[in-house]
């Protein structure tokens, strides 16, 4: 382009997509691609809050109105399962903290993450023996409902967590991959504080 | 520069050689924006398409057209639209301007285009997730259009799709696997619109360059950021009641569904569902989406009128607080929908006085633009009238809503064509206006080419006028009481006494000269690809960070440096200054500017 | 191109505005003083949008026919003006909010009240694409609903349970008569999907929304025959959808009932 009007020329700084400080300022800022990712993964948690508020509305709408609704036992496995993923959260932190043995805890991590979901598909099987099914009543509607949709969020957990795995493997470069491993840790807190919520909300909520 | 590349992370890679990485499966925001635009491109076309058949059907209902019946085999028997034809029409127009059209082009287009070079940044955040977000959209697309090919065709039951018509295959022809194929690519286009939104919020906060703080950001920036934390807010619950629709139509709960329903001699077994707690979600979505549709467009007209009345926008800051506050606001109003409903009577007031209250941001807004063209040398581009069109168009548009804001005068109202005229004028129409001065205002930058200015403006003439004469004659229809959604007015004896098929013939013959005129726009378009004089690089002499880098812009957008912002987003005609705009990014010595 | 594009403005408004003045196009005539109120309250905001459309589109041509001349100088290098944005914020403000107040007096009367005393009970209930009419009969109350029995060729299309005593005096018909002057009780009621009752002269609509019995009610003051439409999108028979409001004199309106009554 011949007509190019000589655009401004500092020196490069050298980091992320931005310029500057990436907030208008004139820092150099070198933690700007861990911040990147944790305001993304913020901004997708902001996301899954309201998609689970909209079920959780629906949830005490659809029962406060109705006639029809009536409460069902949930499986004794749930208890477990809970324990199973408060548990990966603390190996996480240990990850975090924990460089030198950081890919031995975060593949434990991601084995209690399968093994989350593993209890929570005996629950269901438990659930559809005692003849407890999808369509059988608003109650276990929602139950099937919160917990399919929670379990798709972990099953995009697991896949975060064997990413940063796969790549503190065969790159080593622990350092380097800093801000998907926070970014994950993030995420991974939200949905074991997810579950949690929502256990509670069917363990009280779901009482007639 | 080994080193660095690897700390720039997403930011890294470098500008691809092969046709598909380049062009197709690409990471750089400006070829995604116009992918997202040509998107648009294709949807608007199909919309318009169905309206026109729609407008001929309402005034020759009995007319035959031969190829209607080899593009719809059954609802169109011997080449005559039967009333379920046109319920899917519309159903289809609707849901394609919305969603493909209105979200698509405004936000997803221009702002992934634009937002990065105007904040300074190289590329969006999440350049992968940007890309996926595309792709997820087209997907998303072409399930919408494979509903049209199902059988029974596709769903009837309106962009609102109220349960239980949406949630029963009983209820209609269109109610099969196309209202099924329907919800499901919403449900793909809300996945997709999340990670755009998020995409365009953390760039806004963590890109921006040295000076950018947020109050100089262009109002286009501060429009495509507001939008972007609307669309997160409430496509998430439309994804919500998609996936409880969805479960009600294919496994066999009760969601939405009530008990003890007869549908042609037929007991459904449903029981105990809420038909009214899908209407609470889909407006706490529809309601902001119409903020989604239109608030781009007001960013877009704020930054045009600026630089050709080479004047600074008038009251910037409460430019700023008057977005921010019909985005809040927008959240609070999802009710005045719902006015008739069967809704809580007491909850219908406190909703109103919510909607209202968005008409003061909203005029603020009009008042400002008439504030900034006042004193101005005022440039007509094409660019320049259909911003000046929108101004009028939004004037319109939004004072019929002080009628449907108001229960009782809704009561009548509510479902008649004055709703019709209402949202078409503002979040219709003016926000396409939007949209096309945004083209003849960025098409420089984003092709390196002119579109020829003259075409650009016989262009404007026609479709301003038009668009009046469409969609003025429905606020009389609407005065009649006539209800929207009939496929056919004869027989409906106090529209005929009234004299609504000459007010209709009337619409038709105006809606096709107006989609006529649209050609000479894609003619334009395409010609000036190829044809159009060369660009400078700041052909308008506006101020903003893209009007510093060549036309189109290089790959990594500044080459490499990092731009510096020095002054605000709008200074022109500083005293003292050497020419009649200031750039952003000019050394600050320049000359004494404001904020 | 300012002289063309500022008449072009003012053209269309005016061809917007014009009609509304001359009431070319207009309402239906209401038929009792809840619809009058209706009107008022429309007039009202005609008159407030009206002024502000006129000013609004008026300012809009002007500044571009002012301004958009080629002229000497500079433009005026201004951001703006905080008194005028407090002013017309506060303007827009008291006028917007204080129409909705002045409205709530209307919607409160038709939905905060419940019908008059002796207000005569009728069950309207919408079906794809009918409505269909129910009479309490002479003892006053509805007969219980089985929707095992409905059988639209047996004339039973709401399904009145034959067991109950209280459903064999009830009136099922396809079109609704009253009294004149007479308060009228609505249970609004749907079979299968949302429905909306709509009287353009009555000023009225209010969605028929299944599994919900939603009341509303009205007086008519004037004899006539008038169109039920139905308001809320159906189906593909929606815009067929209609039946007849039969308003007549109190002792046509008992004779109706007589010859309607169910025979023994």
């Amino acid at each position: 382009m011949a007509t190019l009007v000589a655009p401004p020329k500092p020196p490069v700084t050298g980091h992320g997509g931005g310029y500057g400080d990436g907030r208008g300022g004139g820092r150099d800022g070198g933690a700007l691609a861990i911040r990147r990712y944790k305001t993304g993964t913020w901004l997708g948690l902001g996301a899954v809050v309201m998609l689970f508020a909209a079920f959780t509305s629906a949830y005490v709408v659809r029962q406060g109105m109705s006639s029809d609704w009536r409460a069902i036992r949930l499986p004794s496995i749930l208890w477990l399962n809970t324990a199973v993923i408060v548990v990966s959260s603390l190996t996480f932190e240990r990850a975090r903290r924990d460089r030198q043995s950081a890919l031995l805890w975060l593949g434990a991590t991601s084995i209690l993450g399968v093994v989350f979901l593993a209890g929570q598909y005996v629950a269901w099987q438990q659930l559809r023996a005692a003849g407890v099914f999808l369509a059988s009543n608003p109650s276990s509607s929602f139950f099937y409902l919160l917990t399919g949709a929670h379990g798709v969020h972990i099953v995009g957990g697991i896949l975060a967590l064997l990413y940063v795995l796969g790549k503190a493997w065969t790159v080593g470069g622990w350092v380097n991959r800093q801000a998907a491993v926070e970014a994950t840790a993030l995420y991974w807190h939200f949905m074991d504080g997810l579950w949690v919520y929502l256990f509670f909300l069917l363990k009280v909520g779901g009482r007639q | 520069m080994a080193e660095q590349a690897h700390t720039h992370e997403a930011h890294a890679h470098a500008a691809p050689t092969g046709f598909i990485r380049k062009y197709i499966f690409s990471l750089d925001h400006k070829i995604i924006g116009l992918q997202y635009y040509f998107l648009a491109v294709v949807a608007v076309i199909v919309g318009m398409f169905l309206s026109l058949l729609m407008r001929w059907h309402l005034v020759w209902p009995t007319a035959k057209i031969g190829w209607l019946e080899t593009l719809f085999p059954a609802g169109a028997a011997g080449g005559v639209m039967t009333p379920e034809l046109y319920l899917s029409l519309m159903t289809m127009h609707g849901t394609i301007m919305v969603f493909f059209v209105l979200t698509t082009a405004p936000q997803s287009g221009f702002g992934n285009y634009v937002l990065p070079i105007q904040i300074g940044a190289a590329d969006m955040a999440f350049p992968v997730l940007n890309m996926l977000s595309f792709w997820i959209t087209f997907l998303s697309f072409v399930v919408m259009i494979a509903a049209f090919f199902v059988t029974g065709g596709a769903p009837l039951s309106g962009w609102t799709a109220y349960p239980p018509l949406s949630a029963l295959t009983e209820t209609g022809p269109g109610q099969q696997s196309g209202q099924t194929l329907w919800i499901l690519s919403l449900a793909l286009f809300s996945a997709a619109s999340l990670l755009g939104a998020l995409n365009f919020i953390t760039t806004t906060l963590d890109l921006r360059t040295k000076g950018l703080s947020l109050m100089r950001m262009p109002l286009t920036c501060w429009t495509w950021f507001i939008t972007a934390i609307l669309g997160l807010l409430a496509f998430a619950v439309l994804l919500a009641g998609g996936v409880l629709l969805i479960m009600d139509r294919v496994a066999g709960t009760s969601f939405f569904v009530p008990g003890g329903l007869v549908v042609s001699d037929k007991v459904i077994n449903h029981s105990g569902g809420s038909p009214l707690l899908w209407q609470h979600l889909f407006w706490f979505f529809g309601h902001p989406e119409v903020y989604i549709a239109i608030l781009p467009g007001m960013g877009v007209v704020s930054q045009v009128l600026s630089t050709f009345s080479r004047k600074p926008i008038f009251g910037y800051r409460a430019m700023v607080f008057a977005i921010i506050a019909i985005g809040a606001l927008g959240f609070g109003v999802w009710g005045h929908h719902m006015f008739i409903s069967g809704m809580s009577p007491y909850s219908a007031m406190a909703f109103s006085v919510l909607t209202m209250s968005i008409g003061v941001p909203s005029a603020i807004k009009t008042f400002n633009w008439i504030g900034t063209l006042w004193g101005g040398k005022i440039r007509f581009t094409s660019a320049m009238m259909f911003a000046i069109g929108f101004v009028s168009l939004f004037v319109t548009g939004g004072l019929s809503g002080i009628f449907l804001g108001q229960p009782p005068v809704d009561l009548f109202f509510h479902d008649t064509y004055f709703v019709v005229a209402h949202f078409h004028m503002i979040m219709g129409v003016a926000s396409i206006f939007g949209m096309f001065a945004g083209t003849y205002y960025w098409f420089p930058k984003m092709f390196g080419r002119m579109m020829n200015e003259g075409l650009g403006k016989l262009h404007f003439w026609i479709t301003f006028v038009g668009v009046y004469a469409i969609f003025t004659p429905m606020h009389y229809l609407g005065l009649f009481g006539h209800p929207r959604r009939y496929s056919e007015i004869t027989g409906v004896n106090y529209l005929a006494k009234s004299g609504a098929g000459e007010i209709h013939l009337f619409m038709t013959i105006a809606a096709l000269i107006t989609v006529g005129a649209q050609l000479l726009f894609f003619f334009n378009l395409f010609w000036s690809l190829f044809k159009g004089k060369k660009a400078p690089v700041n052909p308008w002499e506006s101020t903003t960070l893209e009007w510093t880098v060549p036309s189109p812009p290089p790959h990594d957008n500044f080459g490499g440096y990092e731009p510096v912002v020095n002054h605000g987003p709008y200074e022109y005609s500083v005293p003292g200054a050497p020419k009649d705009y200031v750039m952003q990014s000019d050394p600050a010595g320049v000359a004494a500017t404001g904020h | 191109m300012p002289f063309l594009l500022a008449v072009v403005i003012w053209a269309v408004s005016l061809g917007l505005a014009i009609p509304f003045f001359t009431r070319t196009w207009w309402f239906p005539q209401s038929i009792n003083e809840h619809g009058r109120q209706v009107d008022q309250q429309f007039m009202f905001t005609l008159v407030v949008t009206g002024v502000v459309f006129i000013l609004a589109q008026a300012a809009l041509g002007w500044v571009v026919l002012r301004f958009g001349r080629p002229r000497a100088g500079a433009a005026n290098y201004s951001h703006g003006n905080n008194t005028m944005e407090v002013l017309w914020t506060s303007a827009t403000a008291v006028l917007f909010i204080g129409l909705t107040i002045m409205g709530q007096r209307v919607w409160a009367r038709v939905h905060f009240m419940g019908a008059p005393e002796g207000a005569i009970p009728i069950e309207l209930t919408g079906q794809q694409f009918v409505w269909n009419i129910r009479y309490p009969g002479p003892d006053g109350k509805f007969g219980a609903l089985d929707i095992k029995q409905i059988n639209d060729q047996a004339g039973n299309p709401l399904g009145v349970d034959s067991k109950d005593p209280a459903g064999k005096d009830d009136i099922t018909v396809p079109t609704m008569a009253v009294p004149v002057n007479k308060p009228i009780e609505l249970r609004l009621r749907s079979k299968d999907v949302t429905h909306s009752f709509f009287v353009p002269e009555l000023r009225l609509k209010q969605d028929t929304v299944p599994g919900m019995v939603i009341r509303i009610h009205f007086t008519a003051e004037k004899v006539g025959r008038y169109e039920i439409a139905c308001a809320e999108l159906c189906g593909l028979g929606h815009y067929k959808m209609r039946s007849f409001l039969d308003v007549m004199e109190q002792a046509d309106y008992e004779k109706w009932l007589k010859e309607h009554a169910p025979q023994p």
